[in-house]
């Protein structure tokens, strides 16, 4: 029982890390709560849903259209509307963040219904497989297996090619990267590219465990992940990571032991938001970013 | 001594930006700190000020240790300062800009403020009067109603010190006060500076790069150099001094 | 200078009588249908103008009014209610003994809705404005949806996604609109007055602010409690008005709307929020039709609920592409009339 427990805070943990490495770098670069980047992975989840629906795609076509889709809209976002803004005041890139997040929800609403439609979890993912002696179904242990993967190839992004070093070098500071004769405005879309990308994997993983599709279902997520990357640390991917987990964890263990706060699950991460800002608003690997204003 | 620096090493992950550095600086003194790009000038004003805390060693403002306090409360204890990129509040007025130095010497509450009592209008009044003196000082009052981006730099410089100086300081910090001036508006922004110390009482420190001007306007100066103290002294000997050549690489007369 | 103060103030006395007088006018003349919208604009005025406060004069992405809103609404239709009424409207669960006994007449009602309302946005202040970064948005964001998970979940108090139902209709054209004209003049009085200044400072450049020995902690605080309190009474006007509430009624899309009212009007002018107020509210109804089955070159659409919703969020992205200093800017209605001189810059 309690393995059973950890196993799915691994899981739940590792959607909401695969959202959060969305906002942490976006926020690095940009220092832009990207409001539409829960939608984002609801888009991604719904291009999984057409793939395989209307399309006919088998699952990893349509995980792969779902990433491809999903990184062209979140490139697209930045460059129609927050690119022209790059000079005007925070403020106005933050409403536009919000206008963009609440017109794909409506627009999906509106086109698609507010219903949610059954995910056509191939059978594969279903079979029971025995791990560690507990029977679960495959997408428990291919969730967390998977975003250690993705994981790495971030990590090996960021850290080892010109372009991962451009990024961790605009995170805190504009002049270093045009030296390095790089193009702010593509590193950034790089970023919006990449990190929607997750968020779409995200998004099918969380409709696969569901297994249904909704407008709304980035909104309470993308709350939760951004909850994660402030709690790990704004920035950092690490602490995306291990914010992710943390919540994830929480959401899960809590339950299991106090059944009764079931109603109170989507607040936790709140919780941990304000308590993380009470007490280490950098997080728990941050980078304190204000340092570096004057 | 008014202000009393002792000791102060600032690392940023790793890097020092000042290394042991310790000066003083007396009453009504214009002080100078000089060196080249990087020297730490502009981040030993971030120690003062309490927007940084120094790694070690300690602020002291008229025997009281600075360190610790918030930026905001140190403003109170008597320091202002002024930005090496103007930064004037942009959609408020010149007059607007020189009351919120002001904010805290008003004395009304929310609630009067609100209900209009008699005490918010005549402390409204008696520091609009007070704002529009200092302007007239610097010869700004004709721009009072204006927006302050509106103005030229050289404006915009004064009015950023006149700013400043509504806090009411004894000591008065300057971020290099004529970057970006011809050479007769620095002149005359220094003789400026040098009849405010008297007629406000003031005590300057002062960052700057144009040597001319350091020579012109400061009693004594410092110079910095990736951190570390290499001459104290009058300005004139700073000119001659081999290691500040050798820091400046010729710098000096290149206006 | 004297001239024109007393100018200023002759406007501002001039614009509180006329608008007294048309609160009187239309209460005797106008129609339910009008003066519900009326009742409407007004309370969204009060919202709008204290809303503004925080984002528009102080510069702090917020996006708290649905929870603020939705509090003050519960308390007052908590204090409301008629014993009688609450006896027999509880279908999830018993309520607590003391929903019972709460009572109290409109105005304490109001008042507590408003102070509940402020007292929990000092709350909120404290993990969002020691530390920079917007945070205040994402915070007041969740903070909405922990509001309506509580509603739902305490059915004690709220009767849960049922909501409360019979509160006596205290709200009318003189409560909203005496109330808005209240609201209007404290908002102005606060921005211009040496508290105002700190919060525009705050949010033209806080560093600067900071050199100041602004204490911007404070001024941040100050103007996200304002708005809290305002916020708190309008959703008690709202309930009293509606005499029916519900979770579902305080979701994002409440403070989105109120989200467009400001940008349109321009961010930062009271005159503004009041000006998009009118347009916005006007607009929503005249945009009813969009969510309808529309003939288009021939074809007959289905029905699309939702669709003015996606215009709402079209417009305003294109306000902050296009159009960033809505229709006001930051200017005031009393700035239009300042000397012309500087006319032709």
């Amino acid at each position: 029982m309690f393995m059973q427990q950890m196993v799915n805070g691994f899981s739940l943990g590792s959607m909401y890390a695969l959202i959060a490495i969305g906002y942490t770098m976006v926020y690095g670069v940009l220092r832009l709560i990207n409001f539409a980047h829960g939608d984002i992975m609801m888009v991604g989840g719904f291009l999984g849903f057409f793939g395989m629906e209307v399309l006919g795609l088998p699952f990893v076509a349509a995980v792969l259209l779902a990433i491809v889709g999903a990184a062209l809209l979140g490139m697209a976002s930045d460059r129609v509307a927050y690119r022209p803004l790059r000079e005007a005041p925070k403020i106005s890139l933050l409403i536009t963040a919000i206008g963009v997040s609440f017109f794909l929800e409506n627009a999906f609403n509106v086109f698609f219904g507010g219903v949610p439609r059954a995910f056509p979890v191939p059978a594969y993912l279903e079979v029971m497989v025995e791990f560690f002696g507990l029977m679960m179904p495959m997408s428990a242990v291919i969730v967390p297996i998977m975003t250690a993967f993705l994981l790495s190839v971030i990590l090996w992004i960021l850290f080892k090619t010109k372009y991962g070093m451009a990024i961790r070098a605009l995170a805190f500071d504009v002049g270093t990267v045009n030296l390095m004769g790089i193009d702010a405005n593509r590193v950034i879309t790089l970023v919006f590219g990449m990190g929607s990308a997750l968020a779409a994997v995200g998004g099918i993983f969380w409709a696969v465990n569901y297994p249904s599709v909704e407008p709304m279902m980035g909104v309470l997520v993308g709350l939760k992940a951004f909850a994660a990357a402030v709690v790990g640390g704004i920035g950092s991917v690490g602490g995306a990571v291990l914010g992710g987990l943390i919540i994830g964890f929480t959401e899960v263990v809590v339950i299991a032991f106090f059944p009764e706060l079931g109603g109170y699950k989507d607040a936790f991460a709140f919780i941990f938001l304000i308590l993380i800002l009470l007490f280490k608003p950098t997080g728990i690997l941050g980078i304190d970013f204000e340092k570096s204003r004057f | 001594m008014i202000l009393k620096i002792e000791n102060v090493t600032k690392n940023f992950g790793g890097v020092s930006a000042i290394k042991e550095t310790s000066f003083s600086v007396a009453p009504k003194e214009i002080f100078g700190l000089i060196g080249p790009n990087g020297a730490g000038k502009t981040t030993m004003f971030n120690i003062i000020t309490g927007n940084y805390e120094p790694s070690s060693g300690s602020v002291i403002f008229r025997n009281e240790v600075l360190n610790g306090l918030k930026p905001h409360h140190i403003v109170r204890k008597g320091i202002a300062r002024t930005f090496q990129n103007i930064r004037l509040f942009s959609s408020m007025s010149v007059l607007d800009n020189v009351l919120i130095g002001f904010d805290f010497q008003v004395r009304y509450g929310f609630l009067e403020s609100i209900i209009r009592f008699p005490r918010f209008l005549s402390e409204e009044k008696r520091i609009k009067t007070r704002s529009m003196e200092i302007l007239d000082y610097f010869g700004m009052s004709a721009f009072a109603h204006e927006k302050a981006v509106d103005l030229s730099y050289g404006q915009q410089r004064k009015v950023e010190i006149a700013r400043a100086l509504a806090t009411n300081p004894e000591l008065l910090l300057l971020d290099e006060p004529a970057a970006g001036m011809n050479p007769s508006e620095t002149e005359e922004l220094g003789e400026l500076i040098k009849k405010a110390r008297v007629d406000f009482d003031l005590t300057v420190l002062v960052i700057e790069h144009d040597m001319k001007f350091v020579n012109q306007l400061c009693d004594k100066v410092l110079v910095l150099d990736y951190g570390k103290t290499i001459f104290e002294g009058k300005p004139a000997d700073a000119i001659q001094d081999p290691e500040v050549i050798a820091a400046y690489l010729g710098d000096f007369h290149n206006d | 200078m004297q001239a024109m103060i007393n100018k200023h103030f002759l406007i501002k006395v001039g614009m509180i009588l006329g608008t007294v007088w048309f609160i009187w006018f239309a209460n005797g003349h106008f129609d339910e249908y009008t003066v519900r919208i009326l009742n409407n604009i007004a309370i969204f005025v009060i919202l709008a103008v204290s809303y503004n406060l925080i984002n528009g004069v102080t510069g702090q992405f917020s996006l708290e009014p649905n929870g603020f809103v939705a509090i003050g609404a519960y308390v007052t239709a908590l204090l409301l209610i008629s014993p009688d009424a609450k006896s027999y409207q509880y279908a999830i669960a018993d309520p607590y003994p003391f929903v019972m006994t709460l009572q109290s007449n409109f105005v304490v009602a109001l008042l507590l809705s408003g102070l509940l309302a402020m007292l929990l946005a000092l709350v909120l202040s404290f993990p969002v404005f020691r530390v920079r970064g917007d945070y205040l948005a994402i915070v007041t964001l969740g903070f909405g949806f922990i509001i309506k998970i509580l509603a739902i979940n305490h059915p004690e108090v709220t009767n849960g996604s049922l909501g409360l139902n019979d509160i006596p209709e205290f709200s009318n054209l003189y409560w909203t609109g005496g109330l808005a004209i209240v609201a209007v003049v404290v908002i102005l009085n606060i921005v211009n007055s040496k508290f105002g200044r700190a919060m525009k400072a705050v949010r033209d450049d806080e560093d600067a602010a900071i050199a100041m020995g602004v204490n911007t902690f404070k001024a941040k605080t100050l103007a996200f409690c304002t708005s809290a309190f305002f916020e708190g009474v309008g959703g008690g006007l709202l309930a009293a008005l509606l005499t029916s509430i519900s979770p579902d009624l305080f979701d994002f899309f409440f403070t989105f709307q109120l989200l467009i009212i400001i940008v349109l009007g321009g961010l930062g002018s009271t005159t503004g929020a009041i000006i998009g107020t009118v347009l916005v509210m006007g607009g929503s109804e005249w945009m009813r039709f969009l969510d309808e089955p529309m003939n288009l070159f021939g074809y007959e659409t289905t029905a699309m609920p939702g669709m003015r919703m996606v215009v709402f969020s079209l417009v305003l992205i294109f306000i902050m592409l296009f159009a960033r200093e809505g229709v006001m800017g930051k200017r005031e209605l009393t700035d239009l009339f300042k000397s012309r001189k500087k006319g032709g810059k």
